[in-house]
């Protein structure tokens, strides 16, 4: 790792300001398990790090009648242990425990997990200047792309690695950040970006910007979700595929239903139309078939990764049967 | 466990194998001249106040109880000041990734990786490691079953899978094999031991 300089922020203020102050060379790190790897495997080298674990006012979980409100800097085990968020959040409980492991969540972040980086090899091997690293292809087109996107690809196709942003999207979660010009809330869905828009990032933060809370809204006590997340080995790994379910049915009719996607786009992957077929509708077998089938109608599959289709369906229905 | 204070300038005299080799290795490492240096207190880390940002910081860091003063790079990792500067090289440097656990140290009482924790972030944290354990030759209870079960092949991996086990027990004292395979997935073990490992913790829960 090259050498850098540090700064620990003792506030979201100080944070910015920091940031301000070291015009692009600096870096934000919070539980610093994505970034410091980075730096380890020579892929950046940032001149400063501004710490963020100094900063007490980022590490919090407060539940309120609106909902939750969580700091970014709140580590995931953290999160995982709360009492409310074990109450009525039970899907971002499913989640967090399916995050790396117990020494990792210990470390990383709720904030971090958002924003960590793409794990696609080809961006992770410092010798491949891909599209992400202001390279002029993606490797994964006509190399192994085993791993990469089959919905929402191009020209880069990596996959979103979080396994909190499709829980949180399905729940309907903002995100608030803070900058120079002041704070903004966005909702979790438009804080992502596709590599259409923007090649180099996965979300829309700026180079001075942190992000400071997550915000889920209150969940009718009527709503149930679950995540499934498969992935090749048992004990732990980036998923596969996942989906995380949220259905609200009553006399086995399904009122209000988001299902969202992990690790099959570049961003969490909302199956709308998916979750059209399901509403008004009785939920048994066959229509869970159904949905699964729409949810990755537009799949385009590259040439190693059909798979995900049919995995990405076995999710689908698994979680809304699961819930009927 | 005592609270000393403990100046790591002041070595024991005595000479092994290991502090042989590394008085090479100390001679050549000059430190470089000119950089920044400042203390980083134990209270806070607020150092906004200082001119620009840290290149050099002398840190206090609490060790299995003792308090130690060193200087570090911001770089350095807790990992790396455990092993070279303070010769507790019970705690293993394997893939320095995150991914292998042999680095696992208690912080807090919770399980971390001291390869992707940096030293200058440790600081006012209680810092535990595999030396830190043991009450003088008499074994953790915990250490006393991986050695009944023989939850080990070449032993690499044990100061992690040992370290991830107190904290497990000190959660859930009677864990089921689901929970002990849970709390240990972080912990690889390249002989395979998993079957003894997964034994001796449960025989662990039993002794403690």
């Amino acid at each position: 790792m090259k050498s850098f300089a540090y700064v620990p922020a003792t506030s979201t203020k100080s944070a910015v300001a920091l940031l301000g102050r070291a015009r692009g060379k600096a870096r934000v790190m919070a539980g610093g398990t994505d970034l410091l790897g980075e730096m380890k495997d020579n892929l950046i080298s940032p001149e400063q790090i501004v710490g963020l674990k100094p900063a007490a006012d980022l590490n919090y979980v407060k539940a309120e009648a609106s909902g939750l409100r969580i700091g970014a800097l709140t580590p995931l085990s953290e999160l995982a242990e709360h009492k409310v968020v074990r109450e009525r959040y039970p899907i971002l409980v499913q989640a967090v425990e399916q995050i790396a492991t117990p020494q990792l969540r210990n470390m990383g972040t709720v904030g971090g997990n958002l924003c960590q980086r793409p794990r696609c090899w080809y961006y992770r091997g410092a010798s491949f200047p891909c599209l992400k690293k202001g390279g002029e292809i993606c490797y994964a087109v006509n190399g192994e792309n085993l791993y990469n996107a089959i919905l929402e690809g191009g020209p880069c196709y990596i996959v979103h690695p979080s396994d909190l942003a499709s829980p949180l999207q399905a729940l309907g979660a903002k995100v608030k950040m803070a900058g120079p010009k002041g704070e903004r809330t966005v909702p979790l869905e438009k804080f992502f970006v596709l590599p259409r828009v923007n090649a180099k990032k996965e979300n829309i933060l700026g180079q001075e910007e942190i992000l400071t809370e997550i915000q889920v809204p209150a969940v009718p006590a009527t709503m149930r979700g679950t995540y499934v997340k498969f992935k090749e080995r048992g004990s732990w790994d980036f998923g596969l595929v996942s989906a995380a379910a949220l259905l609200d049915i009553r006399d086995g009719i399904c009122r209000e239903a988001r299902i969202v996607l992990g690790a099959v786009a570049p961003v969490p992957y909302r199956a709308a139309r998916a979750e059209e077929v399901l509403k008004g509708k009785r939920v048994d077998e066959r229509l869970a078939a159904q949905v699964a089938e729409v949810a990755v109608m537009a799949a385009r599959p590259m040439s190693q990764n059909a798979y995900k289709v049919r995995l990405a369906q076995a999710a689908v229905k698994r979680t809304v049967l699961s819930l009927a | 466990m005592k609270e000393k204070d403990n100046d790591s300038s002041k070595k024991s005299s005595l000479m092994t194998r290991r502090t042989f080799l590394k008085g090479g290795a100390l001679t050549t490492a000059a430190l470089s001249t000119g950089v920044l240096g400042a203390e980083v207190g134990e209270a806070h880390l607020a150092l906004e106040d200082y001119p620009s940002a840290l290149k050099r910081a002398t840190v206090t860091l609490k060790v299995n109880g003792l308090r130690h003063r060193l200087e570090v790079e911001p770089r350095t990792t807790l990992l790396e000041v455990l092993r070279e500067e303070l010769q507790l090289t019970g705690t293993k440097k394997g893939c320095d990734r995150g991914q292998c656990g042999s680095c696992t140290v208690l912080l807090n009482g919770r399980p971390v990786y001291s390869c992707l924790s940096l030293a200058i972030e440790a600081v006012g944290k209680e810092i535990l490691t595999i030396e830190g354990i043991s009450d003088g030759e008499t074994l953790h209870p915990v250490q006393r079953a991986f050695v009944q079960e023989m939850g080990l092949q070449c032993g690499f991996c044990s100061p992690g899978q040992i370290l991830a086990t107190v904290a497990l027990l000190g959660k859930n004292p009677s864990p089921s094999e689901a929970q002990i395979r849970q709390a240990l997935a972080g912990n690889l073990c390249r002989c395979g031991a998993y079957p003894m490992i997964f034994k001796s913790v449960q025989t662990a829960a039993r002794l403690r």
